[in-house]
């Protein structure tokens, strides 16, 4: 193209521009509000024209009575809560006995037949030991400790969530979160946290401001996610249900990990605050939230995507890091330093500290162990209690075995690691506040493009964490 | 004989979604373009997932889909490619989802664009419909949540709209699969123009905004002449539109799709 063409063609741009520039002028300001009105008025009289209301006396309207019930300032909040711990309740009483099946089949009865096998093809024993002994058992535990609870509570959310639950909750949060300086979209976004953080983080694209957007990135871990339910909900069975008579265990376990759920909430409110006083100050930008109709729950097809898309998932995902991490452990618990294991050492080093903050070094470890999965920490704990040999009481350390029937074995192994209700309730602290799943800490990376936020990410729950089991850890010892 | 009995199988949900050939996130040659546009929480990526057979997370949910996904099928030995735009209320603020769904609608110029809407809010959702019609010839508006609406005793006469809209109107029930294949006819015949659209145009009443609108179109006409809707252009250019503008200075309006609609990987929640 020669130069006197380009000219040509620049001129033409310019020309256009211009003309668009006067144009401006002479329409005056009110341009927009003309062609929205004009749009407005075609569009309802189209509308008008094509609707018909077909009989007006069939009159209960079920949804504004839900509406006015579930977003009422009164009623709004006990009957979620209330929902929430049915949820709960059904996950806790219904998944002791699948997980005793499991457990029986997968640890009692095929880890014999495969150490046996193992042995007559002649394998060596350190291999035996990584496979059946690290990888399979790890892999054993986290489907016969994490599948039930997974089974029932996923289908059981993603119904709430179909029906039109979630944005409810949202639309109660939005003037809480306002007054913590953050942006209404925020309880969208930490509602999907709720299913798992990764998601919650990339929701939070919704979010135009940068500044909102990071407190919400920052602060969705404080909302439990698929990895962590299941975590709460058998520390919360074993051992704060154990603590009331047998009738109202479950519930009194299902309220217990409401209350953990309820402090996310408030901890998202806390941190938020703090974050939109300090590094992350500004302006609150507004919006409109639309509260979409009730859906009737498709309750066949809605059972299939969540079993699908939630529980085969996450389970998948434990597994994936639950094989190697299983490995890790064996080779942790086997090979000896001064005649020590190395597992030991940690162990033994993290411990002071651990029981500084009502934890234990055996807890500790395993949270480094699945810094990878939420998903794989009680398995972690399960296999680094049993294979240590700290634990006298409990046989030759590698490859010991119990008679699992049901969920207060696990109760047993706990016990055998000195466990205290101390320890289960900063267990369950701790599962709330400490750093994301490298999955999320990825995708924090991704969304905010920055080092330094993706290490307040993780550093903040962290060191919140600490304090709390600290604080708790030391009023506990004052009282018991 | 022959004829009038295939012609009653046409219309049975079995026989003709066996024309339906769900490719999934299969990539290679298209022969059209589909982009499927509408307000959030209409249910889009059901529709999505019921021509592609891919399993998009659906919720009841505004603004569940935040990642744009793409599919295809095959529909009467012709392949298609489906593109889910991000859910919108309009195509006139400056958004970061208006702006892909509308640059991707106007420059990306897909050869059918499937709006989907929902039948229980119909005069909120008929004005993102009237704004796509502006920016665009070929359209299908699909009434979805029609069983919703019957829930909430209100009945929509497809027809009426059909006419006042100038495209096909297809009542569906996504959740269900109801009206699918209706949805694949209407879309058959609008790529092969055998549904002649007359897109419905905002009627604008100020005279001076008409009149300023002319003056630029004809300045548009005249300067790009392979510009499928100077009418649309005007009207962001009047607005003053900084994308538009850009595009202007820049030269081709054609890059401005590119960069904004890339490929983004879907994550299942």
């Amino acid at each position: 193209m020669n130069t006197s063409n380009n000219r040509e063609i620049k001129n033409d741009k310019d020309s256009i521009l211009e003309l668009a520039n006067s144009l401006r002028w002479d329409v005056g300001p009110n341009y927009y509000d003309e062609l929205m009105e004009s749009i407005y008025k075609d569009a309802a009289k189209i509308a008008d024209n094509a609707i018909s209301i077909a009989d007006e006396k069939t009159g209960f309207d079920w949804d504004r009575f839900l509406d006015k019930l579930l977003t009422s300032r009164v009623s709004g909040f006990p009957i979620m809560l209330l929902i929430l711990a049915i949820v709960l309740w059904i996950t806790v009483a219904g998944a002791n006995i699948p997980s005793g099946w499991l457990s029986t089949l997968f640890l009692d009865k095929l880890h014999p037949v495969l150490s046996d096998f193992a042995i007559t093809i002649g394998m060596s024993w350190w291999l035996k030991g990584i496979l059946i002994d690290g990888m399979y058992l790890a892999m054993a535990w986290v489907v016969s400790v994490m599948l039930p609870p997974m089974a029932i509570f996923f289908p059981l959310f993603t119904l709430l969530e179909d029906f039109g639950l979630l944005p409810r909750v949202a639309f109660n949060l939005d003037n809480l979160f306002k007054k913590a300086g953050a942006h209404g979209k925020q309880a969208l976004s930490m509602s999907m946290g709720f299913g798992c953080n990764a998601a919650g983080i990339i929701a939070t694209r919704i979010i135009d401001s940068p500044r909102e957007k990071l407190i919400a990135i920052i602060t969705n871990n404080f909302a439990l996610c698929n990895g962590r339910w299941p975590t709460q909900i058998l520390i919360a069975t074993l051992f704060i249900g154990a603590l009331v008579p047998p009738a109202i265990a479950g519930f009194i376990s299902a309220m217990a990990v409401v209350f953990i759920a309820l402090l996310g909430i408030l901890l998202t409110f806390l941190s938020s605050w703090f974050l939109s006083k300090t590094i992350l100050r500004g302006e609150v930008s507004t919006f409109s939230l639309e509260l979409p109709p009730y859906r009737p729950p498709q309750i066949l097809r809605t059972l299939y995507t969540s079993l699908i898309d939630r529980t085969i998932f996450v389970l998948w995902r434990a597994i994936v890091f639950a094989i190697p991490a299983g490995a890790v452990i064996w080779l942790l618990a086997n090979i000896q330093v001064n005649e020590v294991s190395l597992a030991e050492h940690i162990i033994q080093g993290l411990d002071p500290f651990g029981v500084l903050i009502g934890l234990n070094g055996v807890i500790l470890l395993a949270y480094i162990i699945a810094i990878p999965a939420n998903e794989i920490v009680i398995p972690t704990i399960l296999m680094l209690t049993v294979l240590s040999k700290t634990l006298t009481g409990f046989g030759e350390g590698a490859g010991v075995m119990f008679e699992f029937e049901d969920l207060s074995s696990y109760q047993t192994v706990f016990a055998a690691g000195g466990w205290t209700l101390l320890t289960a309730i900063n267990l369950m602290l701790f599962s709330l506040m400490h750093n994301p799943c490298s999955t999320t800490l990825y995708t924090i990376y991704k969304e905010s493009r920055s080092v330094r936020w993706t290490v307040v990410s993780a550093l903040l729950p962290l060191l919140l964490g600490i304090l709390m089991c600290l604080i708790t850890a030391q009023v506990y010892l004052l009282f018991v | 004989m022959k004829s009038k009995n295939r012609k009653q199988c046409a219309e049975c949900k079995k026989s003709s979604t066996d024309h339906l050939t769900r490719l999934g996130i299969h990539s290679g040659k298209y022969d059209f373009t589909v982009a499927l546009a509408g307000n959030p929480n209409t249910g889009k990526s059901t529709v999505f997932n019921r021509l592609t057979g891919l399993h998009q997370h659906t919720g009841n949910w505004p603004g569940k889909t935040v990642t744009r996904a793409e599919g295809g099928f095959i529909y009467q030995e012709k392949r298609y490619k489906l593109i889910d735009l991000p859910g919108t209320y309009s195509l006139l603020s400056n958004t970061r989802d208006e702006e892909i769904a509308r640059n991707y609608i106007l420059f990306g110029q897909p050869d059918v664009t499937i709006i989907v809407v929902d039948s229980t809010r119909l005069e909120r959702n008929l004005n993102l419909v009237l704004q796509i019609l502006e920016i665009t010839e070929k359209a299908v508006v699909c009434l979805n949540l029609v069983d919703e609406a019957s829930r909430h005793q209100l009945k929509i006469d497809e027809k009426k709209l059909m006419r006042d809209l100038g495209v096909p109107v297809i009542p569906t029930s996504a959740r269900n699969g109801d009206g699918i294949p209706k949805l694949l006819q209407g879309i058959h015949e609008v790529v092969h123009g055998i549904y002649p659209c007359k897109p419905h145009r905002i009627r604008i009443e100020s005279e001076q905004l008409k009149n300023a609108i002319d003056t630029l179109v004809g300045k548009l006409d005249e300067i790009y002449p392979d510009l499928p809707n100077t009418r649309w252009v005007a009207l962001r250019l009047i607005e003053g539109d900084q994308s538009i503008i850009q595009a202007i200075k820049n030269g081709t309006f054609k890059n401005l799709v590119f960069d904004q609609t890339k490929k983004e990987e879907v994550i299942v929640a």
